[in-house]
């Protein structure tokens, strides 16, 4: 799934700063299954932010509302009647939700109330933890289905590097280094060969340097 | 080995069958070039080749490429390194050709320091190619003299191609087939990351040795003299995949005010004496951090001079 981690209060503040009135829309995809953008969430931010306001001496309205997703033309409907009541409206998901929104609702501003940050998993609770790039083409058959791609701090196809010790990163000391998992089941399954040849240089026009991406699935396009 | 690949010193005297010996010199933070030109004119005579850094730690200096053709219009015959973290595939290939151009004719293909290490954390890192798709793309680029895409190349630049190996770092198990792997991608040598852990290094030499790596590429043991005995903790803390074993801290310490130096230089002459005769050694690259005018006396007391002219 898309994780994401919630902006502070005062980043969101600076940017409802001069609104009187506002909806915080929340998203029961990804964000809700990772804790940072659904019903709940959408509650605690709206406190948060009418107390500091209140505070302030600039008391802020705020309406609560959380799509099924923002994500999907067919649910950034569900605010059709509403949007327009408010100065702005914050978005608690994904990157994705405030553009489909902004693309919905021209005359409205919609600002982000998370950063995203990763394609992820939950490896414990309340720890999320990155699994892909969306390089657009996967490779991780080669690896065992370890992405190296997306879990080495180089992306090397090649590894380890120089710097990886006792199991971890060069960069970070509580960072596994990938390339020391993939090396370790190679060997314990006894196909090291895997690794012994030099693999071509990745294609990145799959990955967002090829620009931004689309994906048409005709037998659904028609 | 049979013909001359780019015509280099370093590997004319590999070729030779001497004992090659290396040097390092790391680019200012700045353009100072009085100051880069008085740190390598202690190199000059010393050393077969010098490695120039490639913003080494991640910290941003004069460009490889640039420090590099100073020395070549000095006389001093450089090893110009490159790392993927700043370069995507275009900016490397120009550079290959630029150096070529320039009269550099060694090139050491490196990962490099991941960018958080050094004094601009918040770049971007490329990683376009790693340092094994390096090593084949100049191989491509000299040998077949195609670009990455096949395009032809008018006039293939011609470089003696190196390649890092570090036995140190982990998994141990792999350090020898990742070396392998290096040699077949294309490199012609290899220098290691500074040694200190002598009995795990004789290991690895032996295991390089019975793959029959030493026939296929030269191997330059990696030497860097420790100054103090702070250097030798921060070297076994700090830096990564570097193995100081503890009986090297203590000697140091156990040299006693004033003499931690020079105890420092007589280890690295000691491993070198040993490199000398270690199967499948072809050289040394001495990393003398911060210490270029300490080169001469130490190629002077490790009996490597002089240099032989090929």
């Amino acid at each position: 799934m898309i994780v994401a981690d919630r902006k502070s209060l005062d980043e969101i503040l600076w940017m409802v700063s001069d609104c009187n009135k506002i909806l915080i829309a929340g998203c029961k995809g990804c964000v809700t299954v990772c804790n940072v953008g659904g019903m709940k969430e959408v509650g605690i931010l709206a406190s948060a932010l009418k107390i500091a306001r209140k505070k302030e001496g600039k008391p802020l309205e705020v309406d609560e509302k959380t799509l099924e997703r923002q994500c999907d033309p067919e649910y950034v409907e569900q605010i059709r009647d509403i949007y327009d009541d408010y100065d702005a409206v914050v978005s608690m998901a994904c990157g994705v939700g405030p553009q489909f929104l902004s693309e919905a609702y021209p005359s409205q501003r919609f600002f982000p109330a998370v950063n995203t940050t990763f394609f992820g998993g939950a490896t414990e609770h309340g720890i999320w933890e990155e699994r892909c790039a969306g390089c657009g083409t996967c490779i991780i058959h080669y690896y065992d289905g370890m992405c190296p791609i997306a879990r080495c701090s180089k992306s090397i196809q090649h590894g380890p590097c120089g710097g990886s010790a006792r199991g971890k990163c060069e960069i970070n000391a509580e960072l596994d280094c990938i390339w020391d998992m993939i090396v370790k089941k190679k060997m314990e399954q006894g196909r090291l060969d895997d690794l012994l040849m030099v693999k071509a240089a990745k294609d990145w026009r799959t990955a967002r340097d090829g620009g931004p991406r689309k994906s048409i699935r005709e037998e659904l396009t028609k | 080995m049979s013909e001359l690949k780019s015509g280099s010193n370093l590997e004319k005297v590999l070729k030779a069958g001497h004992f090659a010996f290396t040097g390092e010199c790391g680019p200012p933070q700045g353009a100072n070039v009085e100051h880069l030109k008085e740190k390598y004119s202690h190199l000059k005579g010393m050393v077969d080749a010098v490695n120039v850094t490639d913003n080494q730690t991640a910290v941003v200096r004069m460009s490889s490429w640039a420090a590099s053709t100073l020395m070549v219009q000095d006389g001093l015959e450089p090893n110009f390194q490159m790392v993927c973290r700043d370069r995507n595939r275009l900016a490397m290939m120009g550079d290959i050709l630029g150096v070529h151009a320039m009269g550099i004719r060694n090139m050491l293909c490196l990962s490099g320091d991941h960018q958080q290490f050094g004094n601009h954390p918040e770049s971007k890192n490329v990683y376009d190619i790693d340092s094994m798709q390096l090593i084949a793309l100049v191989k491509k680029m000299r040998d077949e003299g195609k670009f990455m895409n096949d395009k032809d190349i008018d006039v293939p630049p011609k470089l003696f191609i190196g390649a890092a190996s570090n036995p140190f770092a982990d998994p141990y198990e792999f350090r020898v087939y990742r070396l392998a792997n290096k040699i077949e991608a294309g490199a012609d040598f290899i220098q290691t990351q500074c040694i200190y852990n002598m009995d795990k290094f004789r290991d690895f030499m032996k295991k390089a040795v019975d793959m029959g790596l030493h026939e296929k590429a030269y191997i330059l043991a990696g030497v860097t003299p420790m100054k103090s005995v702070g250097m030798a903790r921060y070297m076994s803390k700090s830096v990564p995949g570097m193995d100081v074993p503890d009986e090297i801290i203590n000697r140091l310490k156990g040299a006693g005010k004033g003499k931690v130096a020079e105890e420092g230089i007589k280890f690295a002459l000691e491993q070198i004496e040993e490199f000398k005769e270690m199967e499948g050694v072809a050289g040394v690259h001495l990393m003398a951090i911060e210490w270029e005018h300490k080169v001469p006396e130490i190629a002077e007391r490790a009996g490597v001079l002089p240099r032989p002219v090929v």
